[in-house]
């Protein structure tokens, strides 16, 4: 039997149907499972990603083709089935559903089986294959609760601002973000925003996501009106000299790499907070436990750990090359 | 070990030298003299004994979560660090005890007289009743080696401001070998009087680089020297006992057994400051004689007699049993060489002569004979300079030659560990042989953290063969490998092998055709090696 889908120069292809799924060549037709820069580029021919992602599409790669597709809606492509489900990374992010002549394939994109409280929470699906990724494949990784998270970063907030500071936390403008606005006690003080993230969050908010009240930082506002609020940005923007504005603030990022101590003190920050919107070890053992499949193919992170690891544990594992995944995978 | 833990963490989340100082002086004045000490003997590089082999703790880690060692050592390459890699890998605790730093210490010294059954319950019983920060601490001092980014400078000014007292005092009380179990917090930090230890050396005074030498003023201000290219030391001969020993605080006395001779030819009561190089027809030898005596702590007679070494004496710190620190260089070295002037040519020591000279001109050109003299440099000291205590600017400086430079072309390329976890830092470089490209040499450090973001994005994308870890990846990036020296080594497929090598430069702006060959290293063996 051929195989549903085959991993080819320009990205995951499925003959059956004709179709890429988060191709990072251009190509005539597209299937993307989110909108984070690695897996939706730009060039497509036409795109098709679910009815949630598609705004923070249109608004990162402009007037593009793209059509959208609910979780759960099965559309056929050529002779393939196709059908979105959710993955858990950010909101609107899916998993990719593909059935050929019975045989049931799964690109799973970026997922986490944690409920983060504001993407919609994972769903296993059951496949013949799984693609997996890997960034966090190794039994290092094991995410902290989100509730002691939560604590540990408002005790941060709440203890800067008792001292007139700033509390700068660096998270990525689609997913983390929001995540984490959700996730303090907005009580503690104002939340301010960095440009690339308020333009995400008036997205989201359009949409009908609840969102905690925040001021976005331009040259109009005041700073000396909200002193000790905890201040969201981009890491370039941290990196950069937008930061400097906030004198000698606290500084934080959360990131399943934050894990590692080393990673933490490259980077020159003060509070490392262990939240990811990757799986852990746990959350990819389990994840592709549940799925039923006998064969994994793994794509980006640990791969090759992560391979031999399954193999041991009894599956038919292989390490597919692919361009997704950067320093940037949080 | 909770406060304790608490102190680390909050020395560890900062880079900012005031809060890792105010951090330690709230836990001066708030611990028990017990955790005091040991805290200062950790963070000074003095650790417990070792009880256990890291290979028992990551056997047992690897049964405790059921992973294979494969998947631990994959893991700990991630880390870096083996205490990181272990607390990560094991599951929270399910019972939580509080008790003191010392409590653990004494408690990992008692399960050495048990059997390895016994020890392992005991591990085992520890990991599983420590949460998070406190795990890894307790691990790390089983696993030894505290480097946590506090200097014992750091150590030595929060507790001088803990307990009132001047910092170059304290320096000096924290020298020298002694360990928690030999000393008390009192006698060491509160009561002691350094010169009661015979054996406790002087903190070393170093000096910052300098390039810039035309602006330090008069030049008849300052001594020149040539700054040798050995292992700096400080030799002592008091009560009729010698110690030498190296500016990491290390005991050097047994490494080099020829300096016990310097008893018989200088007075008790002596303290010297020098370089300890190996010397053959009143000339320093190349540091890569020197090599063959590093890292042995007893040395076969052979060597002694192809590599012998002496004590290139640069200063006296001591004369006469009293400590002259205070008196200025110009009479420090009047009395040094009174003590070797009718010295006779067998003891192994020698003044290390003023290099003379009236403009920075002449200086300049007496530093460019630096390597034909096997010698890093030149030293400058102001002839009215104390003996200070601790890296300091302004009255003493190194003017150290240029690195010897090489264009290589990068050919493999591996990931960091630790602080670089997920960055490809470690490179593999190669020099053109004909048409091949021969590797010479490893190199990781000298770019900025931003380069090596860069670097990383092009090899994930363009990586051509995987060796485990490390990447084969196209020859298409120069980079300028910077070198302090150069030794033919047959173990290496290029036939030499270089001393510090680091990248100076991202030759961005080289093809790869042009960079260095095979042909201009062994010419620089030549001149060089």
């Amino acid at each position: 039997m051929a195989d549903v889908l085959t991993f080819t120069p320009r990205g995951i292809y499925c003959p059956a149907g004709d179709f890429y799924i988060d191709p990072w060549e251009p190509v005539d037709r597209a299937l993307i499972t989110h909108g984070h820069a690695d897996h939706a580029r730009d060039g497509m021919g036409a795109y098709l990603a679910t009815t949630t992602a598609a705004p923070v599409m249109r608004h990162r790669l402009g007037d593009i083709r793209l059509n959208t597709i609910d979780y759960g809606e099965v559309r056929e492509i050529g002779d393939a089935s196709v059908s979105y489900h959710p993955a858990g990374h950010v909101p609107g992010s899916a998993q990719i559903r593909v059935e050929v002549d019975g045989q049931v394939w799964v690109a799973s994109g970026d997922y986490k089986t944690v409920d983060d409280g504001l993407s919609e929470p994972f769903e296993p699906v059951k496949c013949h294959a799984f693609i997996t990724e890997t960034t966090f494949g190794l039994p290092i990784f094991r995410w902290t609760p989100q509730d002691i998270l939560a604590d540990q970063i408002n005790t941060w907030w709440a203890a800067n601002a008792a001292n007139g500071r700033y509390s700068i936390l660096s998270a990525y403008a689609l997913g983390k973000a929001q995540r984490l606005m959700r996730a303090v006690n907005a009580d503690i003080g104002p939340i301010l925003t960095h440009g690339a993230i308020e333009n995400t969050n008036a997205i989201l908010r359009a949409q009908g996501f609840t969102l905690p009240d925040t001021i976005r930082v331009t040259g109009d506002v005041n700073l000396k009106d909200y002193p000790g609020a905890l201040v969201l940005a981009t890491p370039s923007a941290i990196a950069g000299t937008w930061a400097r504005q906030f004198g000698q603030a606290g500084t934080g990022f959360a990131s399943g790499w934050m894990t590692l101590r080393g990673v933490r003190r490259r980077r020159g920050l003060e509070r490392g907070f262990v939240m990811s919107d990757h799986a852990d070890w746990a959350g990819l053992n389990s994840a592709i436990g549940a799925t039923g499949a006998e064969k994994v193919f793994v794509t980006h992170g640990y791969t090759s750990q992560f391979q031999k690891w399954l193999i041991s544990q009894g599956y038919d594992a292989h390490v597919v090359s692919t361009e997704y995944g950067a320093e940037d995978d949080t | 070990m909770k406060s304790f833990a608490a102190l680390y963490a909050r020395v560890d989340e900062t880079t900012r030298t005031s809060l890792k100082v105010a951090a330690l002086v709230d836990y001066f004045r708030t611990a028990s003299d017990d955790d005091k000490l040991w805290t200062i003997a950790l963070f000074t590089g003095r650790r417990p004994k070792r009880t256990i082999t890291a290979g028992k703790l990551r056997e047992w880690a690897s049964e405790i979560v059921q992973i294979e060692p494969w998947l631990f050592e994959e893991s700990y390459s991630i880390v870096g660090d083996l205490a990181e890699t272990i607390s990560l890998v094991l599951p929270d605790p399910s019972q939580h005890q509080n008790q003191s730093l010392t409590h653990w210490i004494t408690y990992i010294k008692s399960l050495s007289t048990l059997d390895d059954e016994g020890r392992k319950a005991g591990i085992l019983a520890a990991w599983d009743s420590l949460p998070d920060m406190q795990r890894f601490l307790f691990t790390k001092l089983l696993t030894g080696g505290f480097r946590v980014g506090v200097s014992a400078k750091l150590i030595t000014k929060a507790l001088a401001q803990a307990t009132d007292q001047d910092a170059g005092v304290l320096t000096h009380k924290l020298m020298g070998g002694w360990t928690p179990e030999t000393t008390t917090f009192a006698d060491l930090v509160l009561t002691n009087d350094p010169t009661a230890d015979l054996s406790k050396p002087y903190p070393f005074y170093l000096a910052y680089g300098v390039d810039v030498v035309d602006d330090l003023g008069p030049p008849a201000d300052w001594n020149a020297e040539r700054k040798w290219d050995g292992i700096r030391g400080q030799f002592i001969l008091r009560g009729g006992e010698h110690h030498v020993w190296s500016r990491g605080e290390d005991l050097m006395t047994d490494r080099f057994p020829e300096l016990a001779q310097l008893r018989d030819y200088l007075p008790d009561g002596t303290v010297i400051d020098g370089e300890v190089l190996c010397f053959a027809s009143e000339t320093p030898l190349s540091f890569n004689a020197l090599q063959k005596r590093i890292g042995r702590q007893t040395v076969p007679k052979k060597l002694l007699t192809e590599a012998p070494v002496i004590l290139m004496a640069y200063d006296i710190l001591e004369h006469q049993g009293r400590d002259i620190r205070d008196q200025p260089l110009r009479e420090r070295r009047e009395i040094l060489r009174g003590l070797l002037s009718d010295i006779s040519t067998d003891a192994p020591i020698r003044l290390s002569q003023s290099v003379t000279f009236s403009t920075w001109d002449d200086l300049r050109h007496e530093r460019s004979r630096s390597r034909e003299l096997n010698a890093e440099g030149l030293m400058l000291k102001r002839h009215d300079s104390p003996y200070l205590a601790g890296r300091k600017r302004g009255d003493w400086w190194k003017w150290k030659v240029d690195p010897l430079t090489i264009d290589a072309v990068m050919i493999y390329a591996q990931s960091g560990s630790g602080r670089r976890a997920n960055l490809f830092t470690d490179y593999t470089f190669a020099v053109w042989n004909g048409n091949e490209l021969t590797p010479f040499t490893k190199a990781y450090s000298g770019l900025t953290d931003a380069e090596f973001r860069e670097i990383t994005a092009w090899v994930r994308k363009n990586t051509l063969q995987k060796f485990g870890p490390v990447r084969q990846v196209p020859p298409e990036h120069v980079f300028e490998i910077a070198f302090e020296g150069i030794q033919a080594s047959p173990r290496h497929k290029s036939g030499v092998a270089l001393r510090f090598p680091r990248m100076l430069r991202w030759r961005q702006d080289k093809p790869v055709s042009e960079a260095n060959t095979l042909d201009d290293l062994n010419e620089m063996l030549k001149t060089y090696g």
